[in-house]
């Protein structure tokens, strides 16, 4: 098992660094540094202008050494500018003495770097917008694990039946339903104060405001959580993975359920009752939890999704406003972000899946 | 003018029927729900001595039928709705439905030709015959129909072109009539304007139009280079398998939405990236076509000579073609090499990134089923017979595990289509899609989510027309999965 692990860290760690190291040629090719350039010195600088820039501010070098850099594996750049004699580098804050500065700062010693365009630091800016992002997924699957889990044991304990069909076919038309697409129907049905149920609803007085939920969640942010404002974002990306996880579910117990294990218990005169709850669901449960950490990377397009919808400035708002706005530094530790939390939720699957299954055995 | 309303002539007497259809409905749900949970169970038959059989019925067979009835009842005014629509003379009277349905009238006909044929050669169509068995799969299969056809006949059914502007059309509910003076034009905005003042109706049939030009080319692509890339991975094992599975775990635990924002921004472009990256993409149709022939006719050179040059050079013509355009200054020089007169066509720098980008995102999945099944497919008997006869190990993938395994494929190609119908919406979502102007649904919505909470109207089209697509597709894999394992 201790070398299972091992294995499965070395090549999740391998993985990591080829994933940085594509995420860091792509932000630091010519063209995206020669409009940093552009946009942090002077509009209209000449070719030999951008250049001698990117070489002061430390873009100059081979890209693997920067990349060194970055990750703090090579000692940060340092420059001695020759007129007056300053010494600028990449490890060196405001107002910091030269002598003093740790000659390593990259990934290694949790410096992720300087956001250019928002003036913080990176790792403040990330570190709020995750716990934003947090309590959305953390609502998200409060609400589409155990709704999912429910639809799929019951659609699986009788397979065939008219349950199953009928909640087979939900499971199918909430995977067809991306959260762009429900995200929107949502807002004109419950959040509009034109159109949907809202209008209906506050002629006949059954609510106060104007619509019965908020259509945006920025409010979420400042004034805490209510069930007015995030509850269709809650929605909106549960529904999208539910259905995957319910049919999963309702496979595996299907299987689970013509073992004959089931049989015998059958036969012993149980109760349906008591089979399915004793005996078949905690069996039918392990291929789920697989399916449901694997879920954690598609989840992270819904929160994108999600929260650009909706206006809720967490994790994936701050990636699209990284992308779109050139920002090197805050879009590497996005991306670090992202890649972690799928590799490290890959890792969890893999090992949880052997924990479970007693009948795997690793030599 | 005044504005249409929804169900025009029609509506007085068949929207009572169909609310009391929808309340019949929701109150047999409910009744069959109560009298299950009370333990009442359905009827069963029963088999008298005198070997006649006994139905007994209980209330639950009777929330039952209501609700069968109501679902008829509700097909049924949908069909009034559509043939009204046909049949009515003026716009007025056949409301916003009927007109709808009026200028959907070639895909009916299209519909129920397919329908008819299909049905009555059903027996002599294999797995495609079977379909017709399963109700789930032909409804996902008249789903997927309907907008394959609106697509093909977009000229016919639109009302207006894609990009026509009346401004002062901005914005307007649907039904609204055009403003006096524009002449020749069909009168009204079926269901609305968009912000900019295009109607949305038309913009929603050739956004169908859009996806569906993009989305099986790109699945198909992605299936090529995942089989292309998993058939040996399977087969041989050992240090390629290794090697092949890193490269695409690596890029499954890609995010795709990084990889969207990374390989669509303009810089990144200009550097050539997504170029570089359809250069790899595309050799493999050529490279699976080739080696397909060539391990199929190696015994007879002469046949093999010949389609190995036909599959050479027009895969090299039209590879080269796709990935070169000379008229682009702002390439790389490896890319205007490709001379001008032979370059047959040039693709819209977009298109192929969205395009890059999508089979990218797909193959690496598609290289994981396939593997999978491979490794399932080689132990079986016939293999081992065909190694015994002395084949080619790529003449066993090709011909012999390849066609072994096309049931799990075709599925999942259903499946695919419409996964990357989702990816291409989440692109036009964010403002990456094809091109600003582009009808497709994903900028559509993008467009239409601005103004949602004021005018929901440009946005709800495109959103339900997305949706009920892949839910066709999907039901439609559902039905074929169903199919295929019942032989």
């Amino acid at each position: 098992m201790g070398q299972f692990i091992l294995r499965r860290a070395g090549v999740m760690l391998l993985t990591a660094l080829c994933l940085t190291f594509v995420v860091f040629f792509l932000t630091n090719l010519f063209p995206n540094l020669e409009k940093l350039a552009k946009t942090q010195g002077n509009a209209r600088m000449t070719d030999a202008e951008v250049v001698s820039w990117l070489d002061r501010n430390g873009y100059g070098g081979p890209m693997i050494v920067r990349y060194g850099e970055w990750l703090g594996v090579a000692p940060g750049w340092t420059r001695e500018d020759p007129e007056t004699g300053r010494i600028t580098g990449r490890c060196i804050d405001q107002g910091m003495d030269p002598a003093e500065a740790p000659r390593f700062c990259g990934l290694l010693q949790g410096d992720l770097g300087y956001s250019t365009v928002s003036d913080a630091e990176v790792s403040e800016i990330i570190g709020g917008r995750l716990q934003l992002t947090l309590i959305l997924m953390a609502w998200a699957f409060g609400v589409m694990v155990p709704a999912a889990l429910i639809i799929g044991v019951l659609a699986g304990m009788r397979e065939g039946s008219r349950t199953d069909r009928s909640l087979s076919t939900l499971a199918i038309a909430s995977t067809a339903t991306p959260e762009y697409v429900s995200g929107v129907i949502f807002i004109v049905l419950l959040a509009s104060s034109t159109a949907g149920l809202s209008p209906i609803l506050a002629e006949w007085g059954w609510i106060d405001s104007r619509t019965l939920f908020l259509g945006s969640a920025r409010s979420a942010m400042e004034e805490g959580v209510t069930f007015w404002n995030f509850t269709l974002p809650v929605m909106t990306i549960a529904l999208y993975g539910m259905g995957y996880i319910a049919r999963m579910t309702r496979a595996s117990m299907a299987e689970v359920m013509t073992a004959q294990y089931i049989r015998t218990a059958r036969l012993k005169g149980q109760s349906f009752r008591n089979i399915v709850l004793k005996h078949a669901l905690r069996n039918a449960l392990i291929a789920p939890f697989t399916v449901i950490m694997l879920q954690f990377p598609w989840l992270l397009t819904g929160v994108v999704i999600v929260e650009t919808l909706f206006n809720y400035n967490g994790f994936g708002w701050t990636l699209v406003q990284a992308a779109s706005n050139n920002d090197i530094e805050l879009l590497l530790a996005c991306s670090i972000v992202a890649v972690f939390v799928v590799l490290v939720t890959q890792l969890i699957s893999d090992i949880g899946y052997v924990f479970l299954n007693p009948r795997i055995r690793l030599a | 003018m005044e504005p249409l309303t929804w169900s025009g002539a029609l509506g007085a007497f068949l929207n009572p029927l169909m609310l009391a259809a929808v309340a019949v409905f929701i109150l047999g749900f409910f009744a069959n729900l109560a009298l299950t949970l009370a333990g009442q169970r359905a009827g069963e038959i029963v088999v008298n001595p005198d070997n006649t059989l006994t139905e007994i019925k209980t209330p639950v067979d009777y929330a039952l039928n209501a609700m069968r009835y109501a679902v008829l009842l509700f097909v049924v005014c949908c069909l009034g709705y559509i043939i009204g629509g046909i049949a009515l003379p003026t716009l007025e009277a056949k409301g916003i439905i009927g007109a709808m349905a009026a200028r959907l009238t070639p895909v009916w006909i299209a519909l129920v030709v397919t329908f008819a044929l299909s049905i009555t050669f059903k027996r002599r169509l294999g797995l495609y015959g079977k379909l017709f068995d399963s109700p789930i799969g032909m409804i996902g299969f008249g789903l997927v129909m309907f907008w394959i056809f609106s697509s093909v006949f977009a000229g016919m059914v639109a009302t207006h072109g894609p990009i026509d502007v009346i401004s002062q059309m901005r914005n307007e509910v649907p039904g609204s009539p055009l403003p006096t003076g524009e002449d020749g034009l069909y009168p009204y905005y079926l269901l609305g304007g968009d912000n900019l003042g295009r109607d949305v109706f038309s913009r929603m049939i050739f956004g169908g139009q859009e996806v569906l030009k993009i989305t099986p080319v790109a699945t198909l692509f992605a299936f090529m280079v995942g089989i292309t890339l998993g058939l040996p991975a399977g087969y041989f094992g050992g240090k390629l398998d290794t090697l092949l599975t890193f490269i695409a775990n690596l890029a499954l635990a890609f995010p795709v939405i990084l990889l969207f924002f990374l390989l669509v921004t303009p810089e990144i472009v200009a550097a050539g990236v997504p170029q570089y990256m359809s250069m790899v993409l595309f050799i493999f149709p050529i490279l699976f076509f080739a080696v397909l022939f060539n391990s199929r006719f190696s015994i007879q050179p002469m046949k093999r000579n010949i389609l190995l040059a036909l599959v050479l050079s027009i895969g090299g013509i039209g590879y080269m073609s796709l990935i070169s355009d000379a008229s682009d200054p702002d390439l790389p020089l490896i890319f205007r090499l490709w001379p001008e007169w032979l370059d047959l066509f040039d693709i819209q720098g977009n298109i192929l990134i969205v395009f890059v980008s999508v089979v990218f995102v797909n193959s690496p999945t598609v290289f994981r089923i396939v593997r999978g099944l491979v490794l399932d497919i080689k132990t079986r008997d016939y293999v081992a017979a065909s190694t015994t006869r002395g084949e080619g190990p790529w003449y066993i993938m090709l011909w012999e595990i390849l066609p072994n395994a096309r049931g799990p494929l075709i599925v999942d190609f259903c499946l695919r289509i419409g996964y990357t119908t989702i990816l291409l919406g989440t692109l036009g979502f964010f403002g990456l899609g094809v091109s600003p102007e582009s009808p497709d649904w994903g900028s559509t919505i993008n467009e239409g989510r601005r103004l949602l909470t004021i005018y929901p109207h440009p946005a709800l089209p495109p959103a339900l027309a997305l949706m009920s697509l892949v839910l066709g597709l999907n039901l439609l894999a559902d039905g074929l999965r169903e199919e295929s394992l019942k032989d």
